[in-house]
């Protein structure tokens, strides 16, 4: 009788655990594909940001000077972005800096709109640049949610997160140029 | 995807309303699924999600779905939908929003209104909430409060896009009545002391004592007879009680004062009626509670008397009443601020958000996944495929 009940106490509680491991393991694929997209989703962000940059730089609405700068950082951005992400996030950076000084003010944007053949370019870089901000902050934060799941011990222990790499948050200067996002 | 009844007045409702309005405004496709007891009175973007039942949550009544039949009818909702994205208001509360975070995978958007304290999150099964919430891929606070919330108890980040107001609602507004001497308004409840009618009448008796021919207008339920009780007959005299007013007439109101007053002591974590003032031209007094200092921009756009404090009001009051250059530069101010939180500059920054999720995904599905009867769904849908 005694046997019996051990018998189905260990039953149960293999069960049990069997079910809050398959939970878990389930749980993490869902955060580990919600990272994959909101890094794509970043991705796409930044590829669009750099080719507006290049289109702006081109267009000849800058003074020689900042568009050969704004040329030059989104290039490297560009190139950065097949890089690790430390050093995709320093070029990111640079060109974050370079649009805040080539737009710092209202007035200043206000004058390149007036310039620019097609002023919705400068709207869809103040889009494009907020959408940066915001895919960032998505990002890390599913980062942050994905790190504390697999930062259990029994998640480590029986690694339940197989071979995907440990998720990286993505860390740049990300501010809009203060000449677009003012109201 | 709304948490409450439809046809119970309430500010999330009033927020989801204008927030599809506004985008259909702007040419998107929105639906709607939402708790409703009367589906007939839902607008042509709306779907009846079942009959809401009462529920106690987060310290009052809320009128809340779930069940089977409403699970069944937010995953048909989904499966039909073909949604580039989903937002789900309100995700904490336990009823369609969780059931559509189940429900759903893909590019999902969440707005907190309300603070709630651990305990009640715990309560409502803080694990569950978790699977909800791990598969939001943003999350909106419509405050500081509601983003502190999120902060401390779920340790997620969100970002702060205000309450809007539907601006072309209120400037277009006639005035509702040509009021004989300045006119003062208030707008609430009139029986809940937190709104703070009290202070008001308090100092309405002084400001007629000083403007004889001031009129204070009270718009808002309550039992005027009850409240006016005590209140000395030459001064009743002046005060004229509108009652409950419909969205339209209450913009109209709004247009006709020559001063809003809102003296409210506490309770209120925004102050979207300030900003439905300011959209309408009256210039705003309000006590200087956290959220007014912060709407009225510390009283750049409206003038602030300490709490409470009805011979402080009183002053203002009639300073106001008697400069009709100060008047007016508040109601400039005003209109200027409340660009900010117009419906069409809120949705915007929505949009920002709704880009920055779906880019890369290819809309919302679905979710089979983790559900014995969605596997077993799925393998006959499977073998159907094989033969």
């Amino acid at each position: 009788m005694g046997m019996w009940w051990w018998a189905i106490a260990t039953f149960v509680l293999v069960l049990l655990v069997g079910l809050y491991l398959s939970m878990t393991a389930g749980r993490l694929d869902r955060l580990h594909r919600r990272i994959d997209t909101s890094l794509h989703a970043l991705d796409t962000q930044l590829l669009r940001r750099s080719a507006l940059a290049l289109d702006m730089a081109a267009s000849g609405i800058f003074d020689p000077a900042t568009a050969v700068v704004l040329a030059d950082s989104a290039h490297s951005a560009r190139a950065a972005s097949e890089e690790d992400v430390v050093a995709r996030g320093l070029a990111e950076s640079d060109l974050t800096r370079v649009l805040v000084e080539a737009i710092p003010d209202v007035q200043e944007a206000d004058e390149l709109r007036e310039a620019a053949a097609d002023p919705s370019m400068l709207e869809d870089l103040r889009g494009t640049c907020v959408r940066v901000q915001l895919s960032r902050r998505f990002h890390n934060d599913a980062v942050r949610a994905c790190r504390q799941v697999r930062r259990q011990r029994l998640v480590r222990w029986l690694r339940l997160a197989g071979h995907t790499p440990w998720p990286e948050t993505v860390e740049m200067d990300d501010t809009p140029p203060p000449g677009l996002t003012a109201r | 995807m709304c948490p409450y009844a439809w046809d119970v007045p309430g500010g999330v409702q009033a927020h989801i309303r204008d927030q599809a309005e506004t985008l259909i405004e702007m040419g998107h496709d929105v639906s709607v699924i939402t708790p409703v007891e009367d589906p007939d009175a839902l607008p042509p973007y709306a779907i009846d999600g079942g009959r809401p039942r009462p529920v106690p949550y987060n310290g009052s009544v809320a009128r809340l779905t779930f069940g089977v039949k409403a699970t069944a009818r937010v995953r048909r909702w989904i499966r039909e939908g073909d949604f580039d994205v989903l937002h789900v208001h309100e995700p904490l509360a336990p009823s369609l929003g969780v059931l559509a975070c189940w429900a759903a995978r893909g590019p999902i958007v969440a707005t907190v209104h309300s603070s709630i304290e651990r305990s009640r999150v715990l309560i409502t099964g803080y694990y569950l909430a978790q699977t909800a919430l791990e598969k939001i891929s943003a999350l909106v606070a419509v405050s500081e409060h509601a983003r502190r919330t999120i902060v401390d108890h779920l340790g997620g980040d969100a970002v702060l896009i205000p309450n809007g107001v539907r601006v072309d609602h209120y400037e277009d507004a006639q005035p509702l009545h040509a009021w004989a001497g300045p006119a003062i308004g208030f707008l609430g409840r009139m029986d809940e002391p937190r709104k703070g009618l009290p202070i008001l009448l308090a100092a309405f008796a002084g400001i007629r004592a000083r403007v004889p021919d001031a009129t204070l207008v009270l718009i808002g339920p309550g039992d005027p007879d009850d409240v006016l009780a005590d209140v000395p007959d030459d001064v009743r005299a002046g005060i004229v009680p509108l009652g409950r007013l419909s969205e339209r007439e209450k913009a109209q109101a709004l247009a006709s004062l020559d001063a809003y007053v809102a003296p409210n002591t506490g309770g209120e974590s925004f102050g979207i009626i300030l900003l439905e003032a300011m959209a309408a031209g009256a210039p705003v007094i309000a006590s200087d509670l956290d959220a007014f200092a912060r709407v009225l921009d510390g009283g750049r756009c409206g003038a602030l008397f300490p709490v409470g404090d009805a011979a402080a009001l009183e002053d203002t009051v009639v300073d106001l009443l008697g400069d009709p250059a100060a008047r007016a530069r508040l109601v400039a101010a005003g209109s200027r601020r409340v660009t900010a939180y117009d419906w069409r500059t809120v949705a915007g920054d929505l949009i920002d958000v709704y880009a920055s999720v779906t880019a890369g995904q290819s809309g919302v599905r679905e979710d089979l996944r983790g559900q014995i009867v969605g596997r077993l769904a799925r393998r006959r849908a499977g073998n159907e495929g094989a033969d």
